[in-house]
């Protein structure tokens, strides 16, 4: 990695890195009298890949919940697109441009694929209800429009064949990748991945960092991910953040996080005893 | 033995108008059942509350007018105007969208993650308290409710089965007008819940509400429309009761020929309110036709919960309701 700056970076692959999208500062979030996450402070930069490691436990999701508005830190700022974001309700962070996964899945069972994914449209439906209802025309070509995008992430993540099977039927590899196209839906400037490999075989992990690392090729969105498997982690992100019982214990390249002693105690060490 | 058929027949076709009733209670219960996973006890009350609003706008009656005077010793009782009723149905619509609006406010944002006998609880509460209020705010006499809709025996239909059949079958005006509004109501939800931005977001949210939240849904704007227009079906079901048997309490009641009815449809299903109406009513005026007579009639009382309970034992997601398959 280049030198770090507000003009971005070039990663060690050619990609250009942008300047900051989502600072996180001196975050810290409290569950009672418990700290899951204490003064934490990090920033997301466009166009990159950007992890977020650390052993079981270690505040990774509060952290996720915390950018997408589901838990409100008790102190700290969150920093969007070079604005201060006040408390927000998780519908109010959708409607901001960022998406996410859940690490254990939050699709609509009852409902197919294709109109999973259509609800990942809704914050780009602009037409009202009345409106709807007396100009129907206008409200059926928006529809036409959503829909050829949501046609087109689906020819993107290859789920063609399932487009009309109902969500609650489908595998579980399957239903993760459905998931990320109901966020794709979104057009996300930030995306965030919750374990988006928990669970999966070799074979599916290795499809879902393919699909990854194109919509970040393809779609240029920040993705911003939570994973146990370092391998995989090491292989996609451009930096990683690395936590351990709530705490910051590294940042950087993942060559510099490898490095780092403290990571090495933390969580790779004790993971090779 | 062929007068008796075509007796059997108008019973029947009876059957299918005061199915069609049911139905149109059945489906407001439906509609927040789906959403929210509510059984709205105050359905039934919904219904009564809006069709005493809508006399009392018509007529021009001043609303809390007894506890006013009781107060201040005045003798009010009239705006003294007579409003159209398509004015005055507006103004009830829009009064229960404000119901709506308050009850999401004052009630189940308070209970939200809440268990659902929890909030089961809360719309029992609520139903008597709409029941009271609508009882201060108009009073508790019977009243007529006039908006104009055709009543009496449909001489088309009467003149027509005689010539055929020389018989005249006895069919309500009343009964096809609601049975044309429900066919619209009916097609006009659907539209909305399979092919609207709400209706998906709408069934979203009935879904998981976590995963609706991420989409951009708020689910706080989703209640109000749902309830919204869960009033909007108890207005038209007011309507129809009113004008057939008056606006009174007994109104209320009626919400509970809604629950075999449910569960004969399953309470998931907006085809399967309508379809369970039918067969309930239908069901217990032939029931009371055929076997009545043998066991000493007054078997509508009962006829509906006794099929009710049958399809309990057999089949309990109800004709249309969604299978529950628990994944292992």
């Amino acid at each position: 990695m280049n030198q770090m700056n507000s003009e971005g970076y070039t990663t060690a692959d050619g990609r250009k890195i942008g300047g900051v999208l989502m600072e996180m500062k001196n975050i810290t979030l409290k569950f009672g009298g418990v700290n899951a996450i204490t003064d934490i402070s990090f920033d997301i930069r466009e166009g990159e890949i950007r992890a977020i490691i650390g052993p079981n436990g270690a505040g990774k999701s509060s952290m996720l919940n915390v950018i997408s508005g589901f838990y409100v830190p008790q102190e700290g700022e969150v920093w969007f697109k070079g604005y201060k974001r006040g408390p927000m309700k998780p519908y109010e962070v959708a409607r901001l441009g960022i998406a996410r996964t859940f690490q254990n899945i939050a699709l609509f069972d009852g409902m197919s694929v294709l109109d999973n994914i259509m609800t990942g449209r809704l914050t780009h439906m602009q037409t009202g209800l009345l409106a709807q209802s007396i100009w129907w025309g206008k409200a059926e070509k928006e529809e036409t429009e959503n829909r050829a995008k949501v046609e087109k992430i689906i020819d993107f993540l290859e789920i063609q064949a399932i487009r009309k099977t109902p969500v609650g039927r489908l595998p579980y590899g399957l239903k993760k990748r459905v998931e990320l196209a109901r966020a794709l839906a979104a057009e996300p400037q930030l995306l965030l991945l919750d374990e988006p490999m928990a669970g999966m075989n070799v074979e599916e992990k290795e499809d879902m960092s393919r699909f990854i690392l194109d919509v970040n090729d393809e779609f240029g969105t920040t993705i911003a991910l939570i994973e146990h498997d370092m391998g995989v982690v090491m292989d996609l992100s451009d930096r990683v953040v690395v936590m351990d019982y709530g705490k910051k214990i590294g940042d950087g390249t993942p060559d510099e996080v490898r490095k780092n002693q403290a990571v090495i105690d933390a969580y790779l060490g004790v993971a090779h005893d | 033995m062929y007068d008796q058929f075509l007796f059997a027949i108008e019973v029947t076709l009876n059957g299918l108008m005061a199915g069609v009733m049911y139905s149109l209670v059945a489906l407001g219960f439906v509609l927040i059942f789906k959403a929210s996973g509510i059984f709205n006890y105050a359905q039934g009350v919904m219904a009564l509350f809006a069709a005493l609003t809508l006399v009392g706008l018509q007529d021009g009656q001043i609303p809390f007018a007894h506890l006013i005077n009781a107060i201040f010793g005045t003798s009010i009782h009239h705006f003294g105007w007579h409003l159209p009723a398509i004015v005055a149905i507006a103004m009830t619509a829009a009064v229960m969208v404000l119901l709506a609006i308050i009850i999401e406010k004052l009630v189940l944002k308070h209970l939200v993650n809440q268990p659902p006998i929890i909030l089961f609880m809360a719309t029992i509460g609520l139903a008597y308290f709409l029941e009271g209020m609508g009882d201060l705010m108009w009073g508790a006499d019977i009243k007529k409710l006039d908006v104009g809709l055709p009543q009496g025996i449909s001489e088309t239909i009467d003149e027509l089965t005689f010539s055929l059949f020389g018989y005249g079958f006895f069919i309500d005006n009343l009964d096809i007008v609601a049975t044309v509004i429900a066919a619209l109501l009916v097609v006009s939800l659907t539209l909305f819940s399979q092919y609207s931005k709400q209706g998906r977001a709408l069934r979203a949210v009935a879904d998981d509400h976590q995963a609706a939240l991420s989409v951009g849904i708020s689910l706080r704007f989703i209640w109000v429309l749902v309830w919204s227009i869960a009033g909007f079906v108890a207005l038209v079901a007011g309507i129809m009761w009113g004008s057939k048997s008056g606006v009174q309490f007994s109104l209320s009641l009626i919400a509970l020929k809604a629950l075999p009815v449910l569960m004969l449809g399953g309470f998931t299903s907006i085809p399967g309110a309508i379809v369970g109406g039918l067969i309930i009513g239908v069901g217990e005026k032939l029931f009371e036709f055929m076997i009545g007579p043998m066991i000493g009639g007054a078997t509508e009382n009962w006829f509906a919960y006794v099929l009710a309970l049958i399809f309990l034992v057999f089949r309990p997601q109800g004709l249309f309701g969604e299978k529950i398959i628990e994944r292992v």
